[in-house]
């Protein structure tokens, strides 16, 4: 189908274009580690009295002793091969770390985006329907807040409300209660392998686990989705063709929802994909908070122990991540909207 | 005689403001008859699109009926509720408005948003309401409408949603339809091939219209009864022939005067002239003289492979006017814009003054010293001002760069000269666009033009934008200063009778070829070429007698 083939077009144009900047983003982030103060072979070097000669073997083993340039090939050369280089820190390779653990921190996110686009979509309608109204002020204050309270404030306060005084949500340690089995791990998501399984028990405790750190995300992301849609909703419904839909007689709920809301939520979408890029780089303070072992605070780890090849390894898939979060906005803004597939 | 299909009495309609509150309509009674066609005339400001807005109940927020009645079919509708609304609209009473590609839903097929008004009102099938949309699309005569029924408002010319805008008005067979400036914007033809579409339809259906326009010819030839509005009231009310052969209120009067008939010429425009000193004789052009412009076997071709001139010939003595009509997308802007280098022909040769001007790019050629000797006028006259800069700044910028007068007396001395020579006041110098009415605008921008003297103005569709009044006055302006100054003018304008009295030679295009050329006069008293027929046929005139003959044919017609 012609739909299909231009769509896929664009996708391959946008991946192409991506790559040089990917590049740069490599080399980038090689160099600013590598004029970062402080010598990982010290750090890593057995204790405080290690002997000059035992830290210039570290030194050759991580092939520090090289000038950098030849470094600089050398790393490209492994990351084309697929290696990522090996963690000094848990000792395993790189690419093994960031597959065991982005599925935690993808979770986090995903579920965390639903959350607040559940809550923003309404909340924003609601006060582009009633512009200046109480309703219009109350969403106004919420997302204020929302965006004024860091989440590591904001996440202590929830642990604070519901684990310690109410006492209703779990201990805010991990993915899942460590007394529950773990599913079988088929794709990483404890809530989609969990119900794969059928163990509705794990199901149910990794859901209570996510829903503390899931909503300190959401609240933090809810002002700038409810602000667009706020805005975008009232831009499209002072349109012409909600005008027309209203002089025809439709009724109020489709003009709202069909007419206006869809053509409303073509820029929501372009925030969606800049806020989800934002969300999985920017949860580390959440995953600390709840000691959540997602791949921000490995990387912070990493980076606090000067270990080069995490940190480049988290850059770089960031990065890609980044990329593909837009080629799917792209995709999806291209299926929403008729008038950019013609080009 | 039966009751009125709609009554309104004594209507007033307040918008607030940020400047308190503004009458917008302050006691408009109108009435039509079921099957009747009435028109409202009047400029914009005069509030005949909001009396049609109140009926419909489609004020924006800001807008309140604040007084008298609107009843509709006996029923009181003046402040309807919703639901008491929503039955009557689309279904009894329909509207089609301006600018239709705006006014259909961007991201639904045609298909689906006619469905989604038969499917308010009747309880339907997806299927039988899909069945019921390709009929609508046939009787509007849609070509090709199987195929049209899944297009997107963005794949269909202005033309053909302005044909699905009135399929979904008649969907669900109203008896009255409002159509509030449908032809705005559409070329003359298709502005006629709609007008007859939507006479047919209700003549056919037994639809009662209003029909809100600027244009008169419009109004007096397909209404039954025009009601001419200013500033919020209904000035005077008659059949048309009576309206605009024998108008008794002043306004009428002017504005009958300002409309362009294929009679009329620049100085019948104005009723009330400002009293100018009697402009000198046009200065002839000189037979065989060296042409200031001449354009040989031009060719724009675009990225797409379009091509939107070509092969273009033609030339402009000095002090020579030449207007260049046809419909849009014949590419008599692009050739505007080629003349003006503002864009590269493809192909072609362009002489100015017996200098190559053709082969400097256009991105070089603000450095040229003939950017000073050909200037233009754009045709919105507020999108082309510069927001930030007073009047005062947009006449000094070109004086400053390409009049080079630095020194602040001086350049205010210029300026001043400049608003003068187009009648701006100079209180209005240190005002910023938004503080200027359209026809102030219209001057800023013509003394923009005219402040680096230059020897060739091109005016691209500069009346365009403005009502018929203000049309008149900068229409008479042109020309007096096309006498004072000896300027040559390219012309360029979709309004054949404008051009007719501004030109004195006119060139007609068509899919970027030239398919007349000739003196204006013989042009359009008699085109030689099956295109420039049609497209002066189609202009909608207003003379009493044909107005008087075109109903005769009605009656006995219905």
């Amino acid at each position: 189908m012609g739909l299909a083939v231009s769509i896929a077009r664009r996708a391959g144009k946008r991946v192409v274009s991506s790559l040089p900047a990917l590049f740069g983003v490599v080399i980038f982030t090689f160099l600013l580690m590598r004029v970062l103060p402080g010598d990982p072979a010290i750090f890593f070097a057995s204790g405080p009295n290690a002997g000059q000669a035992e830290i210039e073997q570290i030194r050759q083993q991580m092939g520090l002793d090289k000038p950098v340039p030849q470094q600089l090939l050398l790393y490209l050369r492994d990351i084309g091969t697929g290696n990522l280089g090996r963690s000094m820190t848990t000792g395993q390779p790189v690419v093994t770390d960031l597959v065991s653990r982005l599925p935690a921190s993808l979770e986090l996110t995903f579920v965390a985006l639903m959350l607040a686009l559940i809550l923003a979509l309404p909340l924003g309608i609601l006060a582009a329907l009633r512009p200046n109204s109480l309703i219009d002020n109350i969403v106004r204050m919420i997302c204020t807040l929302g965006v004024c309270v860091p989440t590591f404030v904001s996440g202590l306060l929830f642990i604070f409300a519901f684990y310690y005084i109410l006492g209703i949500a779990p201990d805010p340690t991990g993915r899942i209660d460590i007394f529950a089995g773990q599913p079988p791990t088929i794709t990483g998501f404890l809530l989609i392998d969990a119900a794969v399984a059928g163990d509705w028990d794990a199901w149910r405790s990794a859901a209570r686990q996510l829903i503390l750190p899931a909503c300190t995300m959401a609240l933090f992301v809810l002002a700038p989705l409810a602000r667009m849609t706020r805005a975008s909703m009232l831009a499209v419904l002072t349109s012409d063709f909600v005008r027309t839909g209203e002089a025809l007689g439709l009724s109020r709920r489709r003009v709202v929802l069909v007419y206006a809301l869809r053509n409303a939520l073509l820029p929501v979408l372009t925030i969606m994909g800049i806020v989800f890029s934002t969300m999985l780089g920017a949860n580390v303070l959440v995953e600390k908070v709840f000691s959540w072992p997602g791949v921000a605070s490995y990387a912070l780890d990493a980076l606090l122990s000067s270990d080069y090849a995490p940190v480049q390894g988290f850059v770089l898939l960031m990065a890609t991540i980044f990329v593909m979060v837009n080629l799917t906005v792209d995709v999806l803004y291209g299926l929403a909207d008729p008038r950019i597939s013609i080009e | 005689m039966t009751a009125p299909l709609l009554t309104i009495e004594d209507l007033k309609v307040t918008f607030s403001t940020r400047n308190g509150p503004v009458e917008a309509i302050k006691g408009v009674s109108l009435s039509l008859s079921a099957g009747e066609r009435l028109g409202i005339v009047g400029e914009s400001g005069s509030g005949k699109s909001v009396t049609a807005f109140s009926v419909m109940q489609l004020l924006d927020r800001a807008g309140k009926i604040t007084g008298g009645r609107i009843t509709f079919r006996g029923q009181d509708i003046t402040n309807a509720s919703r639901g008491m609304l929503q039955p009557l609209r689309g279904a009894a009473m329909s509207m089609i408005f301006q600018n239709p590609r705006a006014a259909l839903n961007p991201i639904r097929t045609v298909g689906l948003q006619i469905a989604d008004v038969l499917r308010a009102h009747e309880s339907l099938s997806a299927k039988e309401a899909r069945a019921r949309a390709l009929k609508l699309l046939e009787a509007v005569m849609i070509r090709d409408p199987e195929a049209r029924l899944d297009a997107y408002p963005h794949e269909l010319s202005g033309g053909m949603c302005q044909r699905v805008m009135i399929a979904m008005a008649i969907a669900c067979e109203p008896t009255l339809l409002i159509a509030d400036e449908p032809t705005t914007g559409l070329d003359v033809t298709t502005q006629k091939t709609v007008m007859d579409l939507l006479a047919e339809i209700t003549a056919r259906r037994g639809m009662a219209m209003i029909l809100i326009t600027h244009d008169l010819g419009l109004a007096a030839q397909y209404c039954q009864r025009v009601a001419v509005m200013e500033k919020g009231l209904v000035v005077e009310e008659a059949v048309p022939a009576t309206l605009f052969g024998a108008p008794t209120h002043p306004y009428t009067r002017r504005l009958v005067a300002a409309s362009p008939t294929r009679h009329s010429t620049v100085e019948s425009l104005v009723v009330d002239r400002e009293a100018a000193p009697p402009a000198p004789a046009r200065i002839a052009p000189r037979p065989g003289s060296e042409p200031l412009l001449a354009v040989r076997n031009c060719v724009k071709v675009f990225d797409n492979g379009f091509r939107g001139v070509d092969d273009v010939s033609f030339s402009l003595a000095p002090g020579e006017s030449l207007g260049l009509v046809g419909e849009s997308g014949s590419g008599k802007s692009t050739l505007s814009r080629i003349v003006c280098r503002l864009i590269d022909a493809s192909e072609g040769t362009i002489t100015f003054d017996g200098e190559d001007i053709g082969g400097i790019p256009s991105r070089d050629f603000y450095r040229s010293r003939f950017r000073r000797d050909i200037q233009i006028v754009f045709q919105d006259h507020g999108d082309s001002l510069n927001p930030r800069f007073s009047a005062f700044d947009a006449i000094a910028d070109p004086l400053r760069l390409l009049g080079g007068v630095q020194d602040g007396r001086e350049l205010r001395r210029q300026v001043e000269d400049c608003a003068r020579r187009v009648g701006l006041p100079e209180e209005f110098l240190d005002r910023f666009p938004h503080q200027l009415s359209g026809g102030q605008k219209a001057r800023v921008g013509i003394a923009r033009a005219i402040a680096a003297k230059p020897r060739l103005l091109v005016l691209d569709e500069p009346t365009a934008a403005l009502d018929v009044s203000v049309q008149a006055v900068i229409l008479h302006l042109l020309d007096r200063l096309r006498r004072e100054t000896g300027l040559a003018y390219l012309f360029v304008s979709h309004d054949l009778n404008v051009v007719r009295m501004m030109c004195e030679r006119t060139i007609v295009l068509q899919k970027g070829r030239i398919v007349e050329e000739g003196p204006s006069g013989p042009l359009f008293t008699a085109p030689s070429s099956d295109y420039a027929r049609e497209l002066i046929a189609a202009i909608p005139h207003f003379d009493p007698e044909a107005a008087l003959a075109r109903q005769k044919a009605l009656a006995t017609a219905v």
